[in-house]
């Protein structure tokens, strides 16, 4: 777009950019500033909000510290719980996400509808955050993990599906053929010729999609979805900041160590 | 995948077990489980046809989610240059590279849902602090993709414009910026429509935009509104995936 190489206009000085594309990048700074502003103004933003913001802040920091050390042992169990939600949520996903995946990909669809279809439900799991996913399954299955686990699902869904759909897109065309002129069935070219092209790509994206799905259920229990972000909830609710201090220490721990097993294996798988 | 056939069935044993210990270390109330089905019945029955009428909640709630969504793409952009340019290890002394690198690590950590209770507590609700919140995020994320990118240049231009004597803004300008930009640009538009989504959710706590609205209308079993209020999130989401789509397929 502005990245023209350089040319030589007036033969003294040496400029990256001739007069015209100057203009056009001051074009686009000045409009995309003028954006920020005219939102940024439009949010009715109380500014004098921001002069004792130092204060409050401070404030709250003076009150986390210490930690509470002794919350400790009540924490264990919720740690545990967020993990098991994010590990089964992204473990039912693996087996609802397949099917729709074929769905969505163009060279493994039945016609036009079944793919509109396949893309439709990916976009709609898509654009719903885990959290909105969570008050719904709420509603539905009353308040705990169960709940829980299903927002992660539903949202793990798109993500996965979408990916996937990408990786069976993308597949050796070749190797399909070869099966299919053999008389395989339809059940056959799909567990013989396309799935072993991508399962690779798929138990990647599963690790990484559930080292996200950590973070997510971390919140969960905002809504009421389980995990620790019941206890947080509660804590911050009763101005406890030293268990508040605490819990996030152990979220961060739990966030970094997911982090990092899923760098490693998926280091291992490709 | 694993060769050793002994490896591959032990981890689908490993699994099963697991999945044993964990659906017995849950504390799950069944009885109100099984009563789900006939609730998402009847709650999906009260969803359809959405309700539409209170179109203007909709359409201000909407606005104000794409307006933080700008706002804080926009702030994060520009907070992310000196924190990405501090986050590379080619260019910058080790404790600024350290220093940069542990608060891109502590403010990825979080989900923004914590964040903006933080923001809530310390701004007052509204959408104040989905900004903040939202700017937090979109600094980290674009500041790791650009210090990622520097340490990816091949050393030869960086040592080329030092020979010739430039100051490090000129180094800046005429030797990390031309090499940088297409992938900023790009993971700056892509940001957008990631806040856009994000936006939607922030809400819950009290931070501003559709969620507030979306919440609120759940905790009414106002379910016809929410089921609008979802149609609408998923087109506002669709389109702008479409445009940050778009603009980076011409960014290329």
């Amino acid at each position: 777009m502005m990245m023209k190489n350089s040319t030589r206009e007036n033969n003294d000085i040496w400029r990256r950019f001739n007069p015209r594309e100057t203009i056009i990048r001051y074009a686009w700074y000045v409009s995309i500033v003028f954006i920020a502003v005219w939102a940024l103004n439009n949010l009715d933003i109380p500014w004098f909000y921001f002069l004792d913001a130092h204060i409050q802040a401070k404030d709250l920091i003076v009150r986390m510290w210490p930690p509470d050390l002794a919350y400790a042992s009540e924490l264990l169990k919720p740690l545990l719980e967020t993990i098991h939600i994010a590990t089964i949520g992204t473990g039912i996903t693996f087996f609802i996400a397949f099917p729709i995946a074929f769905l969505a990909a163009r060279n493994t669809t039945f016609n036009s509808v079944t793919w509109l279809i396949g893309r439709m439900l990916l976009v709609g799991s898509r654009s719903v955050n885990t959290v909105v996913w969570g008050l719904l399954f709420v509603a539905i299955f009353g308040p705990g993990p169960v709940a829980g686990i299903w927002a992660i699902a539903f949202r793990s869904i798109g993500f996965m599906g979408k990916l996937v759909a990408e990786a069976i897109e993308e597949i050796d065309g070749g190797a399909v053929e070869a099966i299919e002129a053999t008389g395989a069935s339809r059940l056959q070219v799909l567990s013989f010729g396309i799935l072993p092209q991508v399962l690779p790509v798929i138990y990647g994206t599963l690790v990484y999609r559930w080292d996200i799905n950590i973070r997510e259920s971390t919140v969960l229990g905002f809504v009421g979805a389980g995990g620790i972000g019941i206890l947080l909830y509660s804590s911050i609710n009763q101005f406890l900041w030293r268990e508040v201090s605490l819990t996030l220490i152990s979220v961060f721990g739990v966030v970094l160590m997911s982090e990092f097993i899923s760098a490693k294996v998926r280091q291992r798988i490709s | 995948m694993i060769e050793n056939p002994v490896i591959r069935q032990g981890l689908i044993v490993a699994g099963l077990i697991y999945l044993l210990w964990s659906a017995n270390s849950l504390e799950i109330n069944w009885t109100r489980v099984s009563a789900g089905i006939p609730r998402a019945a009847n709650i999906l029955a009260r969803m359809f046809p959405p309700d539409f009428g209170r179109w203007q909640l909709l359409v201000n709630g909407t606005l104000e989610s794409v307006q933080m969504a700008l706002a804080a793409s926009f702030l994060g952009m520009i907070l992310a240059v000196p924190l990405g340019i501090c986050g590379a290890r080619n260019i910058a002394p080790k404790p600024v590279y350290l220093l940069a690198r542990t608060c891109i690590i502590l403010s990825r950590t979080f989900h923004e849902i914590i964040v903006a209770i933080f923001f809530v507590k310390i701004f007052g609700f509204g959408p104040i602090a989905g900004v903040l919140t939202l700017t937090l995020s979109s600094t980290s994320f674009i500041s790791k993709m650009l210090a990622e990118d520097i340490e990816n240049m091949p050393p030869g231009q960086i040592e080329a414009i030092r020979a010739t004597g430039a100051s490090f803004l000129q180094f800046l300008n005429y030797c990390i910026s031309p090499q940088a930009m297409p992938r900023y640009l790009g993971v700056s538009i892509y940001r957008l429509d990631a806040n856009v989504r994000h936006s939607t959710v922030v809400g819950i706590v009290g931070a501003g935009g559709i969620g507030q609205v979306l919440a609120a209308s759940f905790s009414r079993y106002d379910y016809d509104f929410s089921m609008a209020i979802l149609l609408t999130i998923i087109s506002l989401v669709f389109l702008g995936e479409f445009f940050s789509n778009w603009v980076r397929s011409r960014l290329r």
